[in-house]
């Protein structure tokens, strides 16, 4: 399956089918992270059940300095 | 003691978190500020280098309220966008709007800064709009219903201080909201300029993250923003243009 997160386009592995999935796979699953799919904003509940497609547009935000 | 929406907290001073040499140091500053609120942004995370240090990793984020920024957007719609992402976090329910509208002063867009203020706060978001320090526009957005009323004191992160402080005193003596000053102070002496006008709060980054010393700097602020509010609470002497002693006028055929 082919997304594009962050801006890039990314394959990822056919294990990879859900939010919670796609965080693992990025050792990501313990940070502060927000995800969107397809500008909709993914509540953090939802991970384990929602689903990823081809094509998806998956934005993977979190809070970094700032004033 | 500074009351923003629901929320009420001892120390006047909000902290950026950006462009510290260090994280170490970053910690350090912070607890020498003494601040409760402290900003943050919004970014795309680097999923390919995820063990790169995060600063709100470091901290007890039960022990400050976060003020996510919106910083980066230019329109109303994107500033809604990263306010929701930031909210979708679970740590916070404030947000500080920032729509940038010239790239060149990183002075705010006012049309976009109130158009976003409404769809947030409409949301149930706390909002806390950053916005030139335009009366008028001050007052919009106090009728819209915003928490606090961010005017800046000069461009981000220039360090010019107050380059108006007749504009401040306006919106600040018509204020229904907190006045806090955002952006643009270089030294204590501009914080405390900020709180003697009457301002209830100050936020800043640059001032302290990029001081050759920013733990000290951190200090300092704290006690500047203290000083001049204790000043403000005194009520100062109004000026006068010629002198009038201090010492008693009588018993002086001493001399």
């Amino acid at each position: 399956m082919r997304c594009i997160i962050n801006g890039e386009t990314i394959e990822l592995p056919h294990h990879v089918r859900t939010v919670a999935q796609l965080l693992r796979h990025f050792h990501i699953h313990e940070k502060i992270a927000i995800v969107e799919i397809n500008m909709d904003i993914v509540p953090k509940d939802n991970y384990e059940q929602r689903a990823i497609a081809d094509g998806d547009r998956i934005e993977i935000v979190h809070f970094v300095g700032g004033g | 003691m500074l009351q923003i929406g629901p929320y009420t907290f001892q120390s006047r001073l909000l902290l950026g978190t950006g462009k510290y040499p260090n994280i170490d140091i970053q910690k350090e500053a912070v607890e020498a500020s003494g601040a409760e609120i402290l900003t943050f942004a919004v970014r795309r995370m680097n999923i390919f280098e995820p063990n790169q240090p995060n600063f709100l990793e470091k901290i007890d984020v039960t022990k400050y309220k976060l003020l996510p920024n919106t910083a980066g957007a230019k329109t109303a719609e994107e500033a809604v966008r990263i306010a929701r992402l930031a909210k979708a976090s679970g740590l916070c329910d404030m947000v500080k709007v920032e729509v940038i509208g010239c790239d060149r002063t990183l002075l705010p867009d006012p049309v976009e800064t109130l158009k976003a203020t409404e769809m947030l706060l409409e949301e149930g978001f706390i909002v806390l709009p950053y916005t030139s320090d335009d009366v008028v526009l001050a007052k919009r957005l106090q009728q819209l219903g915003c928490h606090a009323i961010m005017p800046g004191a000069s461009p981000i992160g220039s360090g010019q201080g107050i380059i108006n402080p007749l504009h401040i005193q306006f919106i600040i003596e018509q204020a229904t909201v907190p006045v806090i000053i955002d952006a643009g102070i270089g030294g204590p002496a501009d914080a405390a300029l900020a709180m003697e006008l009457g301002a209830d709060g100050v936020l800043l980054n640059t001032a302290v993250a990029c001081a050759k010393d920013p733990v000290k700097m951190a200090k300092a602020m704290k006690l500047a923003i203290e000083a001049g509010r204790l000043g403000y609470e005194a009520g100062r002497i109004p000026k006068r243009r010629y002198a009038t002693a201090s010492s008693p006028l009588e018993g002086m055929s001493i001399v």
